[in-house]
């Protein structure tokens, strides 16, 4: 019995599929970083257009967040890889995978962003309307520079879980860790060494992060340092600055 | 210069303004007075549009604004010709609301640089001259959070004279300040008024009001109940809610031993 086990903590015949495993990972921070990428971008959009004062707008990104966050994200991704092909959509695997994270944490990262923006006082609102500002100058110049630094240590924690949320991808057969794990022990049954292995994989990866994360939280508690700041550039004063 | 008409708001059912009318003449200083929820700020508000009227009427320079009857239609002005309009009018609050990631002298060019797009050659120095008016040369570059309450409510005055307005609302800007910091920040107001400043002015400070008004508004219950020369308000008020009103500010000072009567009316 024992010595089974003791077998079991063999890591020496890992060394045959570590490589594998190794670019596997490499594939999940692609993942992460191009889910985290639009996913940014768009849960932005969605969050200004929550905000809006167009009634069709605030209605489709409301839809759209609920929808989204009312249903789990494995089905979106069946949905995109498996039910789109169906309507002459198909995707590869991989951008399957990206487009389906990316819906999934844009409604997520939104929320953050719209939370953010909600934050900033009323008073900056108001201080900025009375300097005869547009929506748009505020938004861009008073509101989103403010929010920003409330919205980074929540979004740091969003990109952790989705670094390891990328596992979810594997159903759509993306070779990233968790499926070419799969793929190895289906062959080798070494379950334990090759499971062992890529938990520590994950962790390692998601704990620097984790810890870069609360240092930001710290940094933006410190408040507003001295630096130039490269806000006050308009496209007709370029370089005065 | 400005002038309500009839001007009815309220939030919920709750009236805040009752038919105001009120003329400002280009060049004059009005003090609004009065209790708290008398409707001073909310008046104030409207006329920037911070707040959107009920019914009435604001003109500006003689033009109706915001929302106003024309050939028996209602008007709704644009967006743009309302932020157009909030450019000429400046606004300090009482909670001096400076951008905290702004240093003193990006607050005070920020809107001149996008909104009027002034470059920045001739923005820079007159920025400069601004905090040199309001006496913060020396806090150039210093962010809101450095600056005592005094200073950042200079800062914001400068703020809203960089956009060259053709007048100033001031909302209760000192009752947020420590007693000492106060001055300071009268004394940049005085000096505008000297200047020939257009200015309404919401405030407790009946010193202030008596020395540099030319005029004395005072409100309770969302109406204007008296106005006069601050001679004849604060000696001579016709109506009982007034004298009350200024017995009971002067009482609170004698109280906290601000002195006697005739000295706390005076300066």
């Amino acid at each position: 019995m024992l010595e089974r086990i003791a077998a079991l903590f063999d890591f020496r015949g890992s060394v045959e599929y570590l490589p594998d495993l190794l670019f596997a990972a490499v594939i999940s921070v692609e993942l992460t970083v191009c889910v985290m990428l639009i996913g940014l971008v768009f849960g932005l959009v969605i969050a200004l257009m929550r905000l809006s004062r167009s009634r069709t707008l605030r209605i489709i990104s409301t839809a759209y967040v609920e929808v989204i966050r009312g249903t789990p994200c494995l089905l979106q991704l069946f949905y995109i890889y498996f039910v789109l092909p169906a309507f002459g959509i198909r995707f590869e695997p991989f951008a399957a995978g990206v487009i389906g994270l990316a819906v999934n944490y844009s409604a997520y990262l939104s929320e953050v962003y719209r939370a953010g923006i909600l934050a900033v006082p009323r008073g900056q609102l108001e201080a900025s309307q009375a300097l005869g500002m547009s929506r748009r100058l505020m938004m861009r110049l008073i509101i989103l520079p403010q929010a920003i630094r409330v919205v980074v240590p929540p979004l740091g924690n969003y990109f952790i879980s989705l670094f390891k949320d990328t596992s979810l991808v594997s159903i759509v057969t993306v070779k990233e860790l968790m499926f070419t794990g799969q793929i190895i022990a289906a062959t080798n049954f070494q379950y334990f060494t090759i499971f062992t292995i890529i938990g520590i994989i994950y962790f390692s990866l998601s704990y620097p992060s984790s810890l870069f994360v609360s240092y930001l939280e710290r940094r933006m508690k410190v408040g507003y340092r001295r630096k130039p700041s490269r806000l006050l550039r308009s496209p007709a004063t370029e370089g005065a600055l | 210069m400005i002038r309500l008409e009839k001007v009815c708001k309220s939030f919920g059912h709750i009236t805040v303004l009752r038919d105001v009318s009120l003329e400002v003449q280009k060049g004059e200083v009005v003090c609004v007075i009065g209790p708290s929820g008398a409707g001073k700020s909310t008046m104030l508000r409207c006329i920037n549009h911070l707040e959107a009227l009920d019914s009435g009427t604001i003109y500006i320079e003689g033009k109706p604004v915001y929302r106003y009857i024309r050939d028996g239609r209602l008007v709704v002005d644009r967006e743009k010709r309302i932020e157009q309009i909030r450019s000429q009018v400046g606004m300090v609050f009482q909670a001096f609301n400076l951008f905290p990631h702004f240093t003193a002298l990006e607050n005070i060019m920020v809107s001149p640089l996008h909104v009027l797009r002034e470059p920045m050659a001739e923005l820079r120095p007159r920025a400069l001259a601004l905090m040199a008016k309001v006496g913060l040369s020396d806090k150039v570059g210093a962010y809101p959070h450095e600056l005592s309450g005094g200073q950042q409510q200079r800062v914001a005055i400068a703020r809203a004279l960089a956009m060259r307005p053709k007048c100033m609302l001031f909302d209760e800007v000192t009752s947020a300040l420590d007693p000492e910091l106060v001055g300071d920040v009268l004394r940049v107001m005085r000096a505008l008024a000297t200047d020939g400043m257009t200015m309404i002015v919401v405030t407790h400070e009946m010193g202030f009001a008596r020395e540099v008004a030319d005029r004395v508004v005072f409100m309770a219950d969302g109406v204007i109940v008296e106005e006069g020369p601050p001679g004849e308000i604060f000696s001579r008020p016709k109506n009982e809610r007034t004298s009350q009103f200024l017995r009971s500010v002067l009482q609170r000072r004698e109280e906290l031993g601000e002195g006697t009567l005739p000295s706390a009316l005076g300066t």
